[in-house]
């Protein structure tokens, strides 16, 4: 009895070392290859690179790539247009509704290429890393399930349920049918 | 013998070299850090002398033989006269003590005090911390004069400098140990620093607040210059960037100002204009790039813009993607910006 507590005491000190790891510098051909989304032809939905499959998706479930994205969310000013998450001249990010659809490869899209009625292009302005960073960001600020990660707190007032506040857009109410 | 060599050789060096230099609390170059310094002194020898008597006279208690005439077996029986005298010596102690902890107050009022009277007209220099760099803003009574720099300040000797202390995101603190105290930069509340530089030099400054992976990266100098070779710099500063003077060059400009570059750093006189990293129209007139981390050359600047996370993970300048042939131009670009 005592050795089998030692041993679950053991286990679990050493999963206490285990600590979450920063890509900090992603090798180039890496990141070309995250470049390689397979959209459909109509830019909505697709097929993510097969890297994104190997690496695991670490965009939606790595703290630090979350916390990336939501600094990213503010450098880049999405927040001019999209507001918290809530919409403004761009469309609400967190109601559950999207025009584009809600997987990784159409965000992706949308960032990388923009869409026809106002959201800019970030192709020239942000690596692949951050646009993918972003589009876990994105992910996490409406999302309708817990997650394991989520970004660092907020510096201002909360407009919104925090990210590690899941589930959000259980909260709100029924997106409009469009 | 093996213990006194490593001693001579290793430990005295390190300790005297600690007190002189660039960067050196002990070694002022200005009024400011000299009465601070002074203050260090003075605290540092009453210390000593008050640590030094306390030590000798626990060393004679222990070390004093009990009188015949103490009778151990009535520790209560009283002694008119010793009693007197055990008050007088807890008296002098008390009274001491008291003297001694007025004066450091005092001599430490005066001295924080004289760090804010400052004579003449100050240089207003707004310092703006962000993880892991600063900015740098010269002030000026017309706005079309204002000069954004970064990871550099210069000063005219004799002049005071009132730096105006900010943060961008978290607690940075700002300290040039050869001239001032340290000062914090706080997220929405803005500190003041003032100083004077007496003697031309080159003094380094560093964040001395921890800030997150790369606070030991956020050094900075400050370059203190004779008032008119400093008049003249500035002038040179509100200029727009230098034209490329030659192929190569130009080609870097255009990957300064086509590639993701210029959605966070300034080039005035390009279409450049992002404002989240250092503004690089000056960039190579400055000694460091990164806060410190890289002497500026045209070889750093290559191994910065190749690959900023090798050479200071963790910070936020993204490894932006570029061929061979960009990055060589876009470093000899960098290099001419002088
Ligand atoms: C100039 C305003 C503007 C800015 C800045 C902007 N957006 Fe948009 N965004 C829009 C508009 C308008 C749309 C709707 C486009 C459409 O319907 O074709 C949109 C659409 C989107 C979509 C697709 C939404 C859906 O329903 O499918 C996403 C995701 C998105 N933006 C994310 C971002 C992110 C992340 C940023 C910051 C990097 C950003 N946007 C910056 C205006 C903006
Ligand atoms: C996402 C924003 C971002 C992008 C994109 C970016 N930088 Fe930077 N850059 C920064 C930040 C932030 C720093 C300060 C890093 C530090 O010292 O911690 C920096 C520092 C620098 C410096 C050193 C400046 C100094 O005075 O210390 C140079 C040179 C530079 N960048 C050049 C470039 C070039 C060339 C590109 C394009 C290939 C580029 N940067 C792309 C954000 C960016
Ligand atoms: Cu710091």
């Amino acid at each position: 009895m005592k050795r089998r507590a030692a041993l679950v005491m053991a286990v679990a000190m050493l999963v206490g070392c285990q600590r979450e790891q920063r890509d900090l510098r992603l090798d180039p051909p890496v990141a070309a290859a995250l470049d390689q989304v397979a959209p459909t032809a109509n830019g909505i939905g697709g097929a993510p690179p097969d890297v994104y499959v190997a690496l695991g998706g670490p965009y939606e479930s790595n703290a630090y790539n979350l916390g990336e994205g939501k600094r990213l969310y503010t450098w880049f000013n999405c927040k001019g247009c999209h507001a918290d998450g809530g919409g403004a001249s761009g469309p609400a990010l967190m109601d559950g509704w999207w025009r584009y659809g809600a997987d990784p490869v159409s965000l992706f899209v949308s960032l990388r290429d923009g869409r026809p009625n106002g959201m800019p292009a970030y192709r020239d302005k942000l690596t692949t890393e951050q646009i993918w960073q972003l589009v876990g960001y994105v992910q996490t600020i409406g999302m309708a399930s817990a997650t394991t990660a989520a970004p660092s707190r907020n510096d201002e007032m909360q407009s919104r349920p925090a990210e590690n506040r899941a589930p959000a857009a259980a909260d709100l109410p029924t997106p409009p049918s469009r | 013998m093996r213990l006194r060599h490593l001693i001579v050789s290793v430990l005295l060096p390190l300790a005297a070299g600690g007190c002189a230099g660039s960067q050196s609390a002990l070694d002022p170059q200005g009024p400011n850090a000299a009465s601070l310094a002074w203050l260090i002194g003075a605290f540092t020898i009453v210390c000593g002398i008050v640590w030094l008597l306390v030590m000798i006279v626990v060393g004679v208690a222990l070390l004093r033989r009990r009188g015949a005439a103490e009778p151990a077996d009535t520790p209560l029986a009283e002694d008119p006269g010793r009693e007197r005298r055990k008050g007088a010596v807890v008296l002098a102690a008390v009274l001491a003590t008291v003297v001694i902890v007025t004066g450091l107050t005092v001599i430490s009022y005066l001295a924080t005090h004289s760090l804010t009277a400052a004579s003449g007209e100050p240089l207003v220099v707004r310092l703006r911390g962000y993880q892991w760099w600063w900015e740098v803003t010269y002030t000026s009574p017309s706005p079309d004069r204002f000069v954004t720099s970064a990871n550099e300040i210069r000063v005219p000797v004799g002049r005071p400098v009132r730096l105006e202390l900010s943060a961008a995101d978290v607690i940075h603190s700002f300290w040039v140990p050869s001239l001032a105290g340290k000062q914090d930069l706080i997220p929405g509340r803005d500190n003041q620093l003032t100083f004077t530089a007496e003697r031309p030099g080159i003094y380094r400054a560093q964040c001395a607040e921890f800030c997150g992976v790369q606070h030991a990266r956020m050094a900075l100098v400050v370059v203190a210059l004779p008032p008119d070779e400093f008049a003249a710099w500035l002038d040179g500063q509100l200029r727009d960037a230098a034209t490329p003077a030659n192929e190569e060059e130009a080609a870097g400009r255009e990957v300064a100002s086509g590639k993701a570059c210029a959605a966070c750093h300034t080039i005035r006189g390009t279409p450049a204009a992002g404002t989240l990293g250092p503004d690089l129209t000056h960039v190579a007139s400055r000694q460091t790039i990164a806060a410190g981390t890289l002497p500026t050359t045209r070889g750093s600047l290559a191994a910065w813009i190749a690959d900023p996370q090798g050479v200071k993970p963790g910070n936020k300048m993204p490894m932006v993607p570029l061929s061979a042939d960009e990055l060589r131009a876009v470093s000899a670009y960098m290099a001419s910006l002088k």
